[in-house]
């Protein structure tokens, strides 16, 4: 844990700030007043935050269907976001992506994705204009158990090998695809060993410790800068939501999810580690556990207030010019 | 007949069909639904629930759970078909069709063509489609007109409960590869649904209600978009022939043809952006085959040209509805 004060309070807001963007998520969903398909990133949070804590604004990332976690940590607006999720005119996307779009170029976001496994070929492109751009710059996919087995995802890898490309592929493993259970769909030992055959360097981590992934991702990041090549890691994990919003959730074990949320709480493990070791206070926490509750209260408010798109919007901003 | 949803007339199709012949099959993401799972097989049975229940009843040779991997899912069932199985693969949503490409458009469509005639390729790709939901660009499009475009595949689009079953089962046993589509918003859709075998034939269009002054020709959802508009102006002494085509290949001409020499006009209502698309394809057809019958120019109610949107104002103002298909109607009436 050689973190700085500051890191580390830096560390734990983000991770609060998704949890409290989804936990908000899930009650304004439950009363209809947001659309679409919504997939929430609670229970995750130590990753997407352990990740992009070792990246600069200049770095670029892929994300999931289940991107919010990965959109906040990577330093997108927060209000901005939340009026994309409400479809406001002056969200991140100007309310035409929605939850599963958002993006934000100026943060090195390169948009979560509906598509599974869409990420990982940006990625890989995007880190081929780093290596072009000689900056020392990298590109990072986030991507859960289910899309290792799309044959982009494949193909992508490869190319980065071979081009010894500075990207980084993440896997969240949570153990499922939608309701589906990962062992059953992934034939190998595990997603760490098959990207090893691509000839890339992997990991396996535990990814509901904040200072493991932290830890792991500061190696990796720093091989990709230095030229050495492309990286992956497979991180165990688990969502604390359903799949989608409305997700009856009867395939997974009985108190499993109320296991993950006494024991691998990703949030709580943080609290524990860092008090115990007298880095932070309690009250140095829940200082920022308010700072945070407001801030999303904040968000909502003026996600609710905000003036909706225009009809004409429909047919701008389809090409840069035509 | 029986009272039932879209939904349920497909899963009853699926059922008869497996135990009509064991060499049906089907595959796709989460059509089990729980496999490797805590809650084990059949915890949810399929995303959009259509495929429930087959697991239990034909097993696992028979009903296959697949990882996220649509290009080979499409694959696998391209080729189980021309190794004699007949293959119901499931495609979530049709925007993953993007995924599926090579196998349908480069093999699936064309081994019969490109083999001189030995060999078939009894394959129906399931997917749902449509607008409507907010699922924004990558979860609303409608892609069958891509995929009409293409020689070799057939192209099923039921709009009723009834021909959700008539047609599937069609497509099931017929011996080309099909594309079919079921919109999203139409699973809940309740219906008299014909018992035991039902088969509606590919290329027969269906006369959904009959008038004198216009035709309106429309594909699944807008099918009672139109017939929403028609009812509108019936009070106003203006009454329509609405043709469903149920199948965009092979598309019955003659149905199409006919009325529109009997009206006069013709207006084509479909929820993809205009160009190339399956509206552009039935007006260029009645513009060159009855141009003398035309009393007024040939309309289409379509999206613009652009992705869908996320927001709900944005979405509407995307999709056709029955109040924009209602004004071309009048203007197209009144035009002569
Ligand atoms: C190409 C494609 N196929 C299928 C889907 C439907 N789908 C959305 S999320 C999902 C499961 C993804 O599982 P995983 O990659 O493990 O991510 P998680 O949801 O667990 O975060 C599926 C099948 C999709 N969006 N895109
Ligand atoms: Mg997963």
């Amino acid at each position: 844990m050689q973190l700085a004060r500051e890191e580390l309070e830096q560390a734990y807001r983000q991770m609060k700030t998704i949890r409290d963007f989804e936990d908000h998520l899930h009650k304004e969903i439950a009363k209809g007043t947001i659309g679409g398909f919504t997939h929430l990133y609670g229970g995750q949070e130590a990753i997407a935050v352990g990740v992009c804590e070792n990246l600069r604004d200049t770095d670029y990332i892929t994300s999931t269907h289940r991107g919010h976690g990965h959109c906040i940590a990577k330093g997108c607006d927060v209000k901005g976001m939340m009026k994309e999720l409400y479809g406001r005119a002056d969200g991140l996307c100007k309310g035409k992506g929605g939850s599963m779009h958002v993006a934000d170029m100026d943060v090195g976001m390169l948009g979560a994705n509906g598509i599974v496994g869409g990420g990982p070929p940006l990625a890989t492109g995007a880190a081929l204009a780093a290596k072009l751009d000689a900056e020392g710059g990298v590109a990072l996919s986030f991507g859960g158990d289910g899309s290792c087995n799309q044959g982009p995802v494949f193909e992508s890898m490869n190319i980065a090998a071979i081009l010894n490309l500075p990207s980084i592929y993440v896997y969240e493993n949570n153990r499922y695809s939608e309701h589906t259970g990962s062992s059953y769909v992934i034939a190998s030992e595990s997603i760490a060993s098959r990207v090893e055959g691509f000839g890339i360097h992997t990991v396996k981590a535990n990814g509901f410790d904040f200072f493991e992934v932290h830890e792991v991702m500061k190696e990796l990041v720093a091989l990709a800068r230095e030229g050495k090549g492309p990286c992956a890691v497979e991180f165990e994990t688990t969502r604390f939501y359903g799949h989608f919003e409305g997700d009856p959730q009867n395939y997974r074990g009985p108190d499993e999810v109320k296991n993950d949320r006494e024991n691998n709480d990703c949030i709580k493990i943080f609290r524990s580690k860092v008090t115990e070791a007298g880095l932070l206070s309690d009250e140095d926490l829940d200082k920022i556990d308010n700072e945070v509750g407001e801030l999303i209260e904040q968000s909502a408010e003026e996600a609710a207030a905000a003036p909706v798109p225009s009809p004409e919007e429909v047919t701008t901003d389809v090409y840069v010019s035509y | 007949m029986a009272k039932m949803s879209y939904r349920e007339a497909l899963t009853e199709t699926l059922h008869q069909e497996m135990a009509n012949d064991e060499n049906v099959i089907v595959m796709g993401e989460d059509v089990v639904g729980g496999t490797g799972s805590p809650g084990g097989p059949e915890a949810i049975g399929g995303v959009f629930g259509v495929t429930g229940g087959l697991y239990g009843k034909f097993g696992a040779g028979r009903v296959i759970d697949m990882p996220i991997s649509e290009a080979g899912i499409a694959g696998t069932a391209a080729g189980a078909a021309l190794a004699g199985k007949r293959p119901v693969a499931e495609i979530m949503f049709a925007d993953f069709i993007g995924l599926c490409m090579d196998q349908l458009m480069n093999q699936a469509a064309k081994f019969r063509y490109m083999f001189g005639g030995k060999a078939t390729c009894p394959m129906v790709l399931r997917t749902s489609y449509g607008a409507g939901m907010q699922a924004a660009s990558q979860h609303s499009q409608s892609p069958h007109p891509m995929v009409t475009a293409i020689p070799g595949l057939k192209v099923a689009m039921p709009s009723t409960a009834a021909d959700a079953k008539g047609l599937l089962t069609t497509a099931i046993r017929d011996d080309d590869p099909t594309i079919f589509f079921e919109h999203k918003a139409l699973y809940g859709l309740q219906g008299e649904v014909p018992e035991g075998d039902y088969l509606v034939p590919f290329g027969k269009a269906r006369m959904v209600s009959e008038g004198t002054d216009c035709t309106l020709v429309a594909t699944g959802r807008m099918v009672s978009f139109c017939e929403d508009a028609a009812n509108s102006l019936a009070a106003d002494g203006i009454s329509c022939d609405i043709l469903d085509p149920r199948t965009t290949s092979p598309l019955d001409e003659d149905a199409i043809l006919d009325s529109v020499e009997k009206t006069g006009r013709l207006i084509v209502v479909d929820e993809t952006p205009p160009r190339c698309s399956f509206a552009a394809d039935v007006a260029a057809l009645a513009a060159s085959e009855v141009f003398s019958s035309l009393k007024a120019p040939i309309k289409t109610v379509t999206g613009p040209h652009s992705p869908v949107p996320f927001a709900k104002e944005l979405e509407n103002a995307f999709l056709p509805s029955p109040l924009k298909i209602k004004t071309v109607i009048e203007q197209t009436v009144k035009y002569s």
